[in-house]
């Protein structure tokens, strides 16, 4: 990765004056990075409290004298709630050590029970964290992703389909499924990107209206009894997907739901970021998003990056997709792709389309996916306020990187500026 | 209006890039400012026009002082300023462009256009400068536009005006045309302040030039100074202001184009849109460059220029014709094979085609061969062998920048062209195409490109210049060939007056009775 402009120092007189104040400015943003995203949280949990506090009707017929207390109390619940759905329980830790010995407890769930909230944050975590890397990987060549909803389907239609309706040996079904769902999902980013290469249709345009294609064609194919639908069912449900074809649950076939597929989101994470940064398709990608024209005049392909990385954003789309359906939910319904396609790009930007930063982001969303049934429950905060909490939340911690692509924008046409008031970029 | 720079300092962190500069402007003079890229001109200007604040020192304006916290105070004092990269509305009309910020209203809250209309015709008569107030300003050229921002000022009533780097972007009859208004304005009681880092320009201009080197004023003098005084100011050392070269050996022919075709694009790289006539950019173009010459493609910008350097570089179909390397057909080849090919590529545009601004030096250093031995091993990068390449590059070529890792574009436009250069001057290079090689760069860098490209020239490197500046053409080419409207109006030996240059830049040809363009045109329409 090259460095960001914001690194460079000054270098005595040959550096000129706008070029190095603007670097000034992007240093200081970069430099803050850490500090404004934890006050962004701080911010967000503050705010997200008072929200939940007085939206709450205990507060709210509260007697005057009374309503700080309350409000108070409301919000600890709410935060513990929180933290106790997400990350873990004291109360399964103070079970755990009532019983007898610890091979009971393991065999009777309650060592489950301790780490079970952070398993579901993983759960939710997975398919955020792949939708997330195919906005991010094609961000970084220059292309605009929202197709990650319409190839998260392609995936699951075609890992689903392999999953009931083929019937293969134990470890090869499960491969095979999962690299179906790369397929499935890596068409789809292909149609995109080959749509752009060929007429120049611009991909955000493109890949909206896949949305809406692949949502209704998954209607279609869900209540055709010939096609996806479950035999006998008049439900919007395909078959349940054979057992060979589940993702392996990492540890046993206890209540804790975390499967091979969370380790898979990694895998690509990792694998996103190589390929970006350690290849040399990698280097024409990013090329290739930075300057199409000199990448061109060197001698790349352009089209050819685009359509390529499209196809891979598709893939790890599609395999979001496959982790739904072959780690949890085991069959493919009208609702189960959710809003992954969508919260993929809110998770791509707060990871600041890096993907360790996606990672994160992926698991911060996680976290707040996974409390939200505990938060309704126990802080008996309704759960549209638990989803303006997560908003909002998602609203100030995205709001840094959010400045800063607005900063970047007007970067770029500053740099315009820059050149007239000083050439900055030369000087 | 008298205007006083007093001891004018601004600092950037460490950086002082005004140190102590004091300016005095009269009235009705062009005074000249004269420096290096990052010599200071334009953050001097900026104090001036109210973008930044100075640390140390005062601006007066007849005497009193003076304190400008935005643009918006300095144009209220008189002065107006004309950026390098206009600041116009591409939509809009020129009446529109000039009424912005400052909409006449009639009563009842309706624009009064006629006003503005009259306006701009009144000033544009007064001064010579034809700009028509309904045109579209995106439907003009360049120099138009820069009338357009010359009025957008005098309408606020400028009486100091700055043009930034104005001939920058200008042709030279386009630079004439300017240096006219210019001298109409001056007689009109109009001070200008010219800036600027070409010598000749400043010369024929300026009434005084102040040269600036590094954030200080090094000296004052009123023309007639000599160049050679005058770049030894600027750069802090005698520069040699034309390479010394020995006499070419031409050697086996290396590239030959011939009758070559180069339609206009719907969209080319650039997106240079396709006009509504159908005279195509190269209409049919021959030439043959050999291993150990320089030729020299003289022409005004616009000539089919950047089409055919697009076109040799595969960047751009060609319709009809043909271009061959050593003998071997490349008419259709990909721009990589022709890199393969051993074709190097100094583009017009350098920030725009030559290198990836966001990108470190090291990587731009091999951004054609990033793929191949030794920077790839098969599928993965070999960063440590990058990162060598750029340390021993960045070395041979004298690129200032403090590391490999630090972005391109935070290099000035010298070392850019450095960087470029570095990547593009390996070896197995057979033929260099360099497309307006030194353009921005200041006369350091220029010495430093021109002598590169000399020095490929004796290694037996065929070389090919595409420039529009007849001091460049004069400085390298062993042969020049002029190009008008696509097509090589004659080939002259290097000691050819400029005369005869500017006779065949105009579209004059060697034979009288030779078809005219029109019927190459409907020719090449029938096919």
């Amino acid at each position: 990765m090259s460095e960001p402009a914001g690194t460079k120092e000054p270098s005595g007189e040959r550096s000129g004056s706008a070029g190095t104040f603007s670097q000034i400015f992007a240093k200081a943003l970069e430099g803050n990075t850490v500090t404004v995203t934890v006050l962004a949280i701080v911010t967000a949990a503050v705010v997200g409290g008072l929200l939940a506090a007085f939206t709450n009707p205990v507060v709210l017929h509260a007697p005057a004298g009374a309503i700080i207390p309350k409000a108070w109390s409301v919000v600890a619940a709410t935060y513990v709630a929180l933290f106790e759905g997400s990350i873990f329980n004291p109360h399964t830790v103070a079970a755990l050590f009532q019983q007898a010995s610890l091979p009971t407890a393991v065999h009777d769930g309650f060592l489950g029970a301790v780490f079970n909230p952070l398993s579901e944050t993983c759960v939710a975590a997975t398919p955020l964290i792949l939708a997330g890397l195919a906005v991010a990987v094609p961000y970084q060549a220059g292309m605009f992703n929202i197709g990650g909803q319409s190839q998260l389907i392609g995936g699951m239609i075609l890992s689903a389909w392999l999953g009931f309706g083929v019937s293969m040996p134990i470890v090869i079904h499960v491969i095979v499924c999962v690299l179906g769902g790369f397929v499935g999902g890596a068409v789809l980013g292909w149609l995109a990107g080959e749509i752009k290469a060929r007429t120049g249709a611009h991909e955000v345009i493109v890949t909206i209206m896949l949305n809406y294609i692949m949502a209704y064609l998954l209607a279609f194919l869900l209540s055709s009894p010939s096609l996806l639908q479950k035999p006998g069912s008049t439900d919007l449900i395909t078959p349940d997907i054979a057992s060979s074809a589940h993702l392996p649950q990492l540890f046993g076939n206890g209540i804790m739901r975390v499967n091979a597929g969370f380790l898979l989101a990694l895998a690509c994470a990792f694998g996103a970021w190589w390929l970006m940064n350690r290849t040399t398709t990698g280097f024409e990608l990013r090329a290739v998003g930075a300057n199409p024209s000199a990448a061109r005049v060197a001698g790349m392909k352009v089209e050819h990056a685009w359509v390529l990385v499209m196809s891979i954003a598709g893939g790890l789309a599609g395999l979001g997709g496959t982790a739904i359906v072959l780690g949890t939910d085991f069959a493919v319904n009208p609702s189960n792709f959710g809003t992954y396609g969508i919260d993929a790009i809110t998770v791509a930007l707060l990871g600041r389309g890096r993907p360790a930063g996606v990672v994160w982001a992926g698991l911060l969303f996680g976290a707040l996916t996974a409390a939200s049934p505990g938060m309704q429950s126990q802080a008996n905060t309704p759960v549209q306020i638990v989803q303006v909490l997560t908003s909002v939340i998602v609203l100030f911690v995205a709001a840094p990187p959010l400045i800063k692509t607005m900063f970047r924008l007007r970067a770029t046409r500053a740099r315009g500026v820059g050149t007239t008031m000083s050439k900055g970029w030369n000087a | 209006m008298q205007l006083e720079l007093q001891g004018i300092t601004k600092r950037f962190g460490s950086l002082v890039a005004n140190d102590g500069i004091s300016l005095s402007v009269t009235p009705g003079q062009v005074h000249a400012l004269l420096g290096e890229n990052g010599a200071g001109k334009t953050t001097l200007m900026n104090v001036l026009y109210g973008l930044l604040q100075p640390d140390e020192g005062e601006i007066h304006i007849d005497g009193k002082a003076a304190s400008f916290h935005s643009p918006k105070d300095a144009i209220g004092a008189g002065i107006g300023m004309v950026h390098q990269h206009f600041m116009l509305v591409p939509p809009f009309t020129v009446a529109e462009n000039v009424t912005l910020g400052i909409e006449q209203v009639r009563p009842g809250g309706l624009l009064d256009a006629g006003r503005t209309r009259r306006e701009v015709r009144d000033l544009s008569h007064r001064y010579g400068m034809d700009v028509e107030p309904d045109a579209i300003v995106e439907d003009l050229p360049v120099g138009i536009q820069q009338r357009v921002e010359i009025v957008k000022a005098l309408v606020r009533n400028a009486s100091v005006l700055v043009l930034d780097e104005p001939t920058a972007v200008l042709t030279p009859g386009e630079t004439q045309e300017l240096f006219r208004i210019i001298r109409q304005l001056r007689a009109g009681g109009t001070s200008i302040i010219f800036i600027s880092h070409k010598l000749k320009e400043v010369q024929e201009i300026a009434d005084t030039i102040t040269v600036l080197r590094r954030g200080k004023v090094v000296g004052e003098r009123k023309p007639p100074a000599t160049e050679a005084d005058l770049a030894a100011l600027m750069v802090g050392r005698d520069v040699q202001l034309r390479v010394t070269k020995a006499p070419a050996t031409p050697g086996d022919l290396v590239l030959s184009v011939d009758s070559l075709v180069v339609p206009a694009a719907v969209s080319s790289v650039h997106g240079t849109p396709a006009t509504a006539s159908t005279q195509a950019p190269v209409n049919g173009l021959s030439f043959d460059v050999r291993a150990g010459e320089i030729l020299g493609i003289a022409g005004v910008q616009g000539n089919g220029q950047t089409e055919l350097c697009e076109a040799l570089m595969g960047l751009l179909p060609v319709a009809a014709g043909s271009v061959s390397l050593n003998g071997k057909d490349l008419t259709n080849a990909t721009p990589r094979a022709r890199l393969d090919a051993g074709i190097a590529y100094v583009p017009e545009d350098r920030r725009e085609d030559g290198l990836v601004g966001s990108f470190s030096v090291a990587e731009n250093l091999v951004l054609n061969s990033y793929d191949r031995k030794p920077f790839a091993r098969g599928i993965t990068l070999n960063l440590s062998t990058i990162a060598a390449n750029a340390m021993a590059r960045i070395k041979e070529f004298d690129v200032r920048t403090e590391s490999p890792a630090a972005p391109a574009g935070s290099l000035s436009g010298g070392n850019q062209q450095k960087v470029i250069l570095a990547r593009e001057l390996g070896e197995g290079t057979k033929l260099l195409i360099a497309s307006q090689p030194t353009r921005g760069l200041d006369v350091g860098s220029i010495e430093f490109v021109h002598k590169r490209i000399v020095e490929q020239r004796d290694q037996g490197v065929a070389v090919l210049i595409v420039s529009s500046e007849l001091d460049e053409i004069y400085a390298l080419a062993d042969r020049i060939a002029v190009i008008y409207e696509g097509k090589i109006t004659g080939f002259r030996p290097p000691d050819v007056d400029a005369a005869e240059l500017g006779r065949l830049m105009a579209g004059g040809t060697d034979l009288p009775n030779t078809s005219p363009p029109e019927d190459a045109v409907s020719e090449w329409e029938a096919q």
